[in-house]
């Protein structure tokens, strides 16, 4: 479980981040939703600690990421898995080392051993026998799953994702959204997905925050999403055309 | 000002940050045989190039300004070989180098930064800027003065071919270049290129490290490590010179 307190974050002049707070909940998909420009990505950049906060706290399980030593957070930071928005795959390294780099850095493992993992972990994002490719002969989707994957391989407690779907079709979308949902309840992990696709919102919502101008303004699940009175995500849901017309089909019947 | 004391700050907190116990050695060692190649083993070539062609041109040049029959043959090795280990081997070269080396470490980390690569390593709990930048410092520091040594060998041999196409024999040209040798000479050179080789290394990998933006500001990252390199160098010249020979 991860809980945020009362977080405040300026850039310069600009006020980022207002009073955030939130229970990003175990063994659920929990999602931040929001316009570009929200402070989604900022949000999910100081769970991680690439910003700092100005005030507030960020609680991993209880410990205050912020109150520790460098080298204690570089400890937590091994039980987070990331994903990045373009993958953030190294360039120079093949399927394989990208996703055996955790373990060749982090453990004592054989080389057979660690093959046998970076093996497994691609077969869980379906991409079996891809070891050899480099980042710039993958697709889309195929560099978010191989992503997936380095994100997986060292058994994270917390699973962060950045916009996991941009960029990709709405069935490799679907795809990913499940790939990341599965994992979740496989592993029994805290996933958190910052996003602004509607479709990904319904389909792995489970625990969402509704971010606007730096202020939390709702929070609920996907069901409660579609029936809320709250003028601010109505407009931003109901912002496309697909989402106002099912609205309207559901108050016909 | 500020600004400058803001890089040089910025810069001092990154060089703390580098030099740090590596997080796993074999690691380590692997990443610098990997920038000892990119560093020093690529650059072979242009050093090899560079020092030949202006060892001669410095050999004819002083040819032809010597042709007063009061002035012994012998000067031309004794002025090509000073030219060559004192500034052009250890200076020229490292501003060729910073140029080559320094554009490609500067575009290499912050192409990393811009694609979040660098934040990646950071989330998996990694020293991102001891891990990408130590070891090119270290292979600098290590591979350049190998590289300057080369050049002056090479240059030599270059002013030699020279020499002879300005009807300066083979015997004179040796004993020029034996003519009252300091060999102190080739230490302040191997001083200089180890001063160089950091400033080279570090200061283009802060200009990398610190890029925000996109692939323009890769572009121009690279520009500012070799401008800021380039000027570094030539202060630093001034300075160890002043130091070490007067």
């Amino acid at each position: 479980m991860i809980e945020v307190q009362n977080i405040e974050k300026h850039f310069g002049v600009n006020h980022v981040l207002k009073n955030v707070s939130f229970t990003f909940e175990k063994g659920k998909t929990n999602l931040i939703i929001g316009g570009s420009g929200s402070g989604k990505t900022t949000l999910i950049k100081i769970l991680i600690g690439l910003h700092k906060i100005d005030s507030g706290t960020v609680l991993f399980n209880g410990v205050n990421f912020n109150a520790i030593k460098i080298k204690e957070q570089r400890l937590l930071r091994q039980e987070i898995g990331m994903l990045f928005q373009a993958g953030a795959l190294y360039d120079s390294m093949t399927v394989e080392e990208n996703i055996m780099f955790p373990l060749s850095m982090f453990t004592n493992k054989t080389e057979e051993e660690k093959l046998e993992r970076v093996n497994f972990c691609l077969k869980r994002v379906n991409l079996e026998g891809k070891n050899n490719l480099l980042p710039t002969e993958l697709s889309g989707g195929m560099t978010k799953r191989v992503a997936i994957a380095r994100a997986i391989v060292m058994q994270p407690k917390y699973l962060l994702c950045d916009e996991p779907n941009s960029g990709l079709d709405p069935k490799t979308a679907i795809i990913i959204d499940n790939l990341i949902q599965e994992i979740t309840k496989e592993y029994n992990i805290t996933t958190i997905v910052n996003t602004h696709d509607m479709n990904s919102v319904m389909e792995i919502g489970e625990n969402i925050a509704f971010i606007n101008h730096g202020e939390i303004w709702w929070t609920g699940n996907k069901e409660e999403l579609l029936n809320s009175d709250n003028k601010e995500l109505n407009d931003f849901v109901f912002a496309s055309e697909l989402f106002k017309r099912l609205k309207q089909e559901d108050e016909k019947c | 000002m500020t600004k400058l004391l803001h890089h040089l700050g910025l810069y001092f907190i990154m060089m703390k940050k580098v030099i740090s116990t590596p997080e796993k050695w074999s690691i380590f060692r692997k990443q610098l045989v990997l920038e000892m190649e990119k560093v020093g083993l690529n650059s072979v070539g242009i050093v090899i190039i560079l020092s030949f062609f202006v060892g001669a041109v410095v050999s004819i040049q002083t040819a032809i300004n010597m042709s007063n029959p009061l002035l012994p043959s012998y000067l031309v090795g004794l002025a090509s070989r000073d030219s060559l280990i004192l500034e052009f081997s250890p200076t020229m070269i490292s501003l060729i180098l910073a140029g080559k080396v320094g554009s490609s470490i500067a575009s290499e980390i912050g192409s990393m930064r811009v694609t979040e690569q660098i934040d990646a390593l950071e989330i998996m709990g990694i020293n991102s800027a001891s891990f990408l930048i130590l070891p090119k410092i270290i292979a600098a520091i290590f591979f350049f003065p190998f590289l300057i040594i080369m050049s002056m060998s090479i240059g030599m041999i270059g002013a030699w071919a020279g020499g002879l196409s300005a009807d300066v024999t083979t015997a004179d040209f040796i004993n020029g270049l034996k003519y009252e040798f300091t060999p102190f000479y080739v230490t302040y050179a191997m001083i200089k290129t180890i001063f160089f080789a950091f400033i080279i290394s570090s200061v283009s990998a802060y200009c990398g490290y610190h890029t925000k933006g996109g692939a323009i500001a890769v572009g121009k990252s690279s520009t500012t490590a070799v401008v800021t390199s380039s000027i570094l160098i030539l202060i630093f010249n001034y300075l160890l010179t002043n130091i070490m020979l007067s």
